[in-house]
């Protein structure tokens, strides 16, 4: 029968099938971080279990650390303590760690492509949603709770049940000014936060084909906002390049081997996926947030809905409570809006190709007067090469801070947080209340719409700039 | 982990569509190396202003509701991330069981490894028993694993699905790795096949 990309990576690691359907599937890759983990050795350790893989993981920390100087302790009690837990747990366990002052260490999902962890074909699990970032490899990619991290970690498998096709193809050559961030927010527009529930996605269509590995993480890292559990591009030429060379990789002969491999994995001709959408890039423009998830996104030349057209009585509250929060009036206009904090930076954005993309932008301009703007490299190695390029130079001379990698202001459990009521441009994957700080107003773009937005002190139509 | 089998106990209704995981708890909370102690967190935000003050008008903050042990939601409950510490803070607040037209994937998985029960039911039901839970603390629902039931305070008793797998372990309160490690054989088959047959693999040593 034929297959699809997804089917052929699950069947190539299920042990077991149970009578009811339910397989134990095998992990090649867990990747582990500072929140999600400490239960999972704490059940370990209760259990007198060990490890049964240790060379199958790899742990680092990033949502708690400061983006600051990185040779001063962390100020926050229960950080430090998260932290401090991570390397005892990482010792006592024997887990290989990239610790805080090694230049590998970053956002979870950013190093595991970039060291040549994450392979095409491969099973790739974390306690964090956005694993789907690794589906660009074409691997099966995917976030699990703490339990089946503890699952993973004692038995390298996990219990589940295979998923749903999903194919989201998308056709035609990406406008002037619209990038991949741009075309995962208007397919997450369409389908809505729940499109995806219980299918995994696979992407396709030439405008996919066409994005470098950069792009199709980004793509595939906001998977999980419509609701899919991950998302997956099939390897290709651009894939292969990619991996070549890279740290862990495979080399050689080796290597060879591995390609051989992944050019079995796409889809065989005919194979039948459970649900469809066709998208025509020559139709997007750049995407802005105006809501509180992600579904709630407008193209920047657009206005804030009218809950009152909504006909749905439970939607119509949601949207206006929306409004509210973002404190937005239905009919207005998003261009123009005044922004406090620029945030460039996340999984979703935080590649090297996004921060040339931002520079690109900041080149020659200044940030505007009262407009604080983040750029946090992913990784150390992000940072580095950006810093061989001398983008932190033209970042630094427009006025932008240029911070020590992590999760940032992605989320608001390290220093650098919105306060009650400012209002972001912000590249990561999550506009949800309160998300970048209790109070805070987010709104999810492209690098280079958040650039623009920096140097103009509102949300803009990145097209103007060019 | 605690069996499920039968409950009866106050429901409270949640008449919220996309429910996240930051509601339920926000990362702020998220910086704790333990299970419990979350229920002062749940629904932070809905349930507390920025004083840390009560917000009355929030439907846990009433009673019979600051009892309930049994969530009426709206569609795509606990989407957003995987924190586990969603669950943790419900089952901690006291909620064994959420009733919802569907759930976000992580979170669906993550009710079950906690002894927590998610009810998928059509919509019109969960308006129904919105209904019901609005009637307050001398209208309790029953829910009964064995039968796949859950009962009205009308006597009404409506069937719901659930995996075959997922109801054995929770009905007798089963820890899965327990059950996954009953194939280690098989798993053990896997990988010398798998070191054999994708020998370029790459093995993790960080020096
Ligand atoms: S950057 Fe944001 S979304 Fe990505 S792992 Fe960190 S907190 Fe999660």
């Amino acid at each position: 029968m034929a297959r699809t990309l997804f089917d052929k990576v699950w069947d190539a690691h299920v042990v077991e099938r149970l009578p009811d359907g339910t397989c134990v599937l095998y992990i090649d890759r867990h990747l582990v971080h500072e929140v999600t983990s400490p239960q999972a050795f704490e059940g370990l350790r209760m259990a007198g279990r060990k490890l049964r893989r240790p060379d199958a993981h790899i742990a680092v920390v990033d949502h708690n650390v400061a983006t600051s100087d990185r040779r001063l302790p962390i100020a926050e009690p229960e950080s430090r303590l998260q932290v401090e837990t991570l390397e005892a747990n990482v010792a006592e366990f024997g887990m290989p760690y990239f610790p805080l002052l090694d230049e590998r260490q970053g956002i979870v999902h950013i190093i595991g492509p970039e060291q040549g962890l994450s392979l095409p074909g491969m099973t790739i699990v974390c306690g964090d949603s956005h694993t789907s970032t690794h589906g660009a490899m074409g691997a099966l990619a995917f976030g699990i709770g703490t339990s089946e991290v503890e699952h993973v970690m004692a038995t390298q498998t996990l219990l589940q049940r295979p998923a749903k096709n999903f194919l989201v193809e998308v056709n035609g050559a990406l406008p002037v000014g619209c990038t991949a961030k741009d075309i995962v927010l208007a397919i997450i527009g369409k389908i809505g936060t729940a499109g995806g529930t219980g299918y995994v996605i696979e992407y396709a269509g030439d405008t996919i084909r066409a994005l470098d590995m950069a792009g199709r993480m980004t793509v595939c890292n906001m998977s999980i906002e419509g609701g899919a559990r991950a998302g997956m591009i099939a390897p290709d030429h651009v894939t292969f390049d990619y991996v070549r060379g890279k740290p862990f990789a495979p080399k050689g002969e080796a290597l060879d081997r591995a390609i051989a491999y992944w050019k079995t994995l796409p889809a065989d001709a005919g194979a039948v996926y459970d649900k469809h959408l066709a998208i025509d890039a020559t139709t997007l423009a750049p995407m802005v947030t105006w809501g509180t998830n992600p579904e709630a996104v407008i193209a920047i030349t657009g206005t804030v809905p009218d809950p009152a057209a909504e006909a749905d009585e439970g939607k119509r509250a949601q949207l206006a409570r929306m409004c509210e929060y973002m404190a937005l009036t239905p009919g207005q206009k998003i261009a123009d809006l005044p922004i406090d904090v620029v945030f460039i930076g996340s999984c979703t954005n935080g590649r090297i190709e996004d921060i040339r993309a931002a520079a690109a932008i900041a080149k020659g301009r200044h940030v505007a007067p009262g407009v604080r703007a983040l750029v946090v490299a992913g990784s150390g190695l992000v940072k580095a090469q950006a810093e061989s390029e001398g983008l932190d130079k033209i970042l630094l001379d427009a006025g932008f801070e240029w911070r020590e990698p992590g999760c940032s202001m992605c989320l608001g459990m390290n220093p650098d947080k919105l306060t009650p009521g400012q209002r972001s441009a912000s590249t990561s994957n999550r506009n949800f209340e309160g998300r970048q700080g209790p109070g805070g107003r987010t709104h999810l773009v492209s690098p280079a719409m958040a650039a623009a937005a920096a140097v103009t002190g509102r949300l803009v139509d990145v097209r103007e700039l060019n | 982990m605690q069996p499920f089998t039968t409950l009866t106990g106050v429901a409270a209704p949640l008449p919220l569509a996309n429910v996240d995981t930051d509601k339920i708890i926000p990362a702020r909370f998220l910086k704790t190396i333990k299970r419990s102690g979350l229920g002062v967190h749940l629904f932070d935000t809905l349930r507390f202003d920025e004083n840390g003050a009560e917000r009355p008008e929030f439907v846990l903050n009433q009673e019979p509701y600051r009892h309930a042990e049994i969530l009426i939601a709206h569609e795509n409950f606990g989407c957003g991330s995987s924190r586990e510490h969603a669950p943790w803070a419900l089952l901690d607040f006291g909620i064994r069981c959420v009733i919802a037209p569907d759930f976000a994937d992580i979170f669906h998985t993550n009710t079950f490894k906690n002894g927590i029960l998610p009810i998928k039911l059509p919509r019109e039901i969960c308006d129904q028993l919105m209904d019901d839970a609005k009637l307050g603390g001398n209208a309790r629902i029953t829910v009964d694993l064995a039968a796949q039931e859950v009962v009205r305070p009308n006597g009404e008793r409506i069937k719901f699905e659930i995996d075959p797998f997922r109801k054995h372990l929770l009905l007798n309160g089963l820890d899965d790795i327990g059950q996954t490690l009953q194939h280690t054989p098989a798993i053990d088959g896997y990988e010398a096949r798998q070191r054999a047959e994708k020998s370029w693999m790459p093995d993790i040593s960080v020096s």
